[in-house]
């Protein structure tokens, strides 16, 4: 953690995904302010991460639209009630100070809210790690998920993972500068460009790089955070010894609700079980919508996920205001209400 | 109905009867059995990952290039791993044995 800073707001959003930022529209339109959280750079969940350009069919009003679109209509539509957002960086910590809920981000960033709405879909977007024994430890000095500086592979040997573009992309950006590169994937074909590909075979063909195919990891060898070999295997059972100084693992994201498993909610298969018609969660003050909202024959439709926040912005402003009516209207007679 | 059985990764063995048209993690979380299954069967997320018993496995049918390239993503294949979204019941997969991977 660097610096704190504690911001405060009316209800505090984890998750930025379309579920998430709907959720700051019926926030607004009861006068409710909002900070929004996501572990991603970007807004939008999964319409963001996994199918931006793939046309979605059954958004109410819109035949058809495309993840990215979706995203970007919402964003528009709750521009009025300027959120306030904090990308790029988990929510690891929840606590109840004094009847406020403390948010606490893997940036070392507070919210203090009223009232909480969990969107966290399947949980936060972040790196697919491979299930290796000890491999935290190596993680940042000599395992990476994340290139952030290929300098630090000049004259090493290195390892990597995967079989998409990155793995691609960053085997045809090392080759020359790495001592040894090797591409371990665990079939011939790999989803990457084709003319990439094609370069990579090339290189291959010159011996500036070991494709080292049908293999998967299988163990790690190491002292303290440094690496020296990486095992690898096949499906039948063939070892090999890589030595290598660095391991860059890519195998894309995945979602890990991590931290949301410890705040004391009733979690089950991954799902946070809500009272369905204010998604209250089993602890006051909190409530869990889209995705991540279980209920019985719940459906995983943004269009589902956009009713509950109705529902839950209704029943957070009774725990926000406590003392104040909640006065029911549509939106074409209230209009949008300036915060 | 074509009889599945799962196997926990406790070694617990769970038979159902299931219903042509749906898909093994269908049945799978029709049962709340311990998978995730997160993309709720969009072939996004691996976590609906299984190993079909060997006998059993050609029976599952063909699997599609877009299964493949996320299997890529997924760890600890075996020979018979499959991401079970994508395997629909048929009469034929009566009697069809899978073992579920840990919850990661
Ligand atoms: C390929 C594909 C196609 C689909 N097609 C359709 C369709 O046609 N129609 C439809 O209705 N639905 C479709 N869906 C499902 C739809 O995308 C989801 O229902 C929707 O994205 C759920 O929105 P959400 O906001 O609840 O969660 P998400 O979109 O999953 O967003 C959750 C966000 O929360 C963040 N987060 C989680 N935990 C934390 C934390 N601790 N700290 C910080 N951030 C956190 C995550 O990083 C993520 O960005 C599809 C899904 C996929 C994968
Ligand atoms: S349920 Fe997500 S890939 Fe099968």
């Amino acid at each position: 953690m660097t610096k704190q800073t504690t911001h405060t707001t009316d209800v505090a959003i984890i998750g930025a995904g379309p579920v998430g930022l709907f959720s700051v529209f019926q926030c607004g339109m009861l006068k409710m302010s909002t900070h929004v959280i996501d572990a991603l750079p970007a807004t939008g969940g999964q319409c963001t991460a996994l199918y931006p350009e793939k046309p979605i069919f059954d958004i109410p009003a819109s035949p058809n639209i495309t993840g990215a679109d979706l995203i970007e209509r919402l964003e528009e539509q709750i521009k009025p009630f300027n959120p306030v957002f904090h990308l790029d960086q988990q929510v690891v910590a929840l606590e109840n100070q004094s009847g406020n809920w403390h948010l606490t981000t893997a940036a070392g960033l507070t919210v203090s809210a009223k009232a909480v709405i969990i969107a966290a879909g399947a949980g936060a977007f972040g790196p697919n790690k491979p299930p290796l024994a000890d491999i935290e430890k190596y993680e940042n000095k000599t395992v990476h998920y994340l290139i952030q500086n290929r300098e630090l592979f000049r004259d090493q040997r290195i390892v990597i993972a995967g079989g998409g573009d990155s793995a691609v992309d960053w085997a045809l950006a090392l080759a020359d500068i790495a001592a040894e590169t090797y591409v371990v994937h665990r079939r011939e074909r790999f989803r990457a460009l084709p003319e990439s590909v094609a370069q990579m075979h090339a290189l291959a063909e010159q011996g500036k790089i070991e494709l080292v195919i049908p293999y998967q990891l299988a163990s790690l060898e190491g002292k303290g955070d440094q690496l020296s070999a990486v095992h690898v295997k096949t499906l039948k059972g063939e070892d090999r010894r890589l030595e290598a100084d660095h391991l860059l693992s890519f195998f894309g994201l995945v979602n890990k609700l991590g931290p949301i498993n410890d705040w004391g909610l009733d979690v089950h298969n991954g799902l946070i079980i809500v009272e369905p018609t204010t998604c209250a969660t089993s602890v006051d003050g909190i409530f869990a919508v889209g995705d991540i909202a279980g209920y019985p024959h719940k459906l995983k439709l943004i269009l589902s996920g956009f009713s509950e926040v109705a529902q839950a912005a209704h029943a957070a402003f009774r725990v926000v205001h406590p003392d104040e009516a909640l006065h029911f209207e549509h939106s074409t007679s209230s209009g949008i209400p300036t915060l | 109905m074509p009889k599945i059985t799962f196997i926990k990764v406790d070694g617990e063995r769970v038979e159902t009867d299931a219903k042509v048209g749906n898909t093994v993690m269908e049945v799978a979380k029709e049962l709340d059995l311990p998978m995730l299954a997160a993309c709720g069967g969009a072939l996004a997320c691996a976590t609906c990952q299984v190993v079909v018993d060997e006998e059993w496995y050609e029976k599952t049918g063909e699997v599609s290039e877009d299964e493949e390239d996320l299997l890529d993503t997924a760890h600890d294949l075996t020979p018979t791993s499959r991401l079970c979204c994508q395997i629909p019941i048929t009469d034929d997969l009566d009697g069809l044995v899978v073992s579920l991977t840990p919850m990661g």
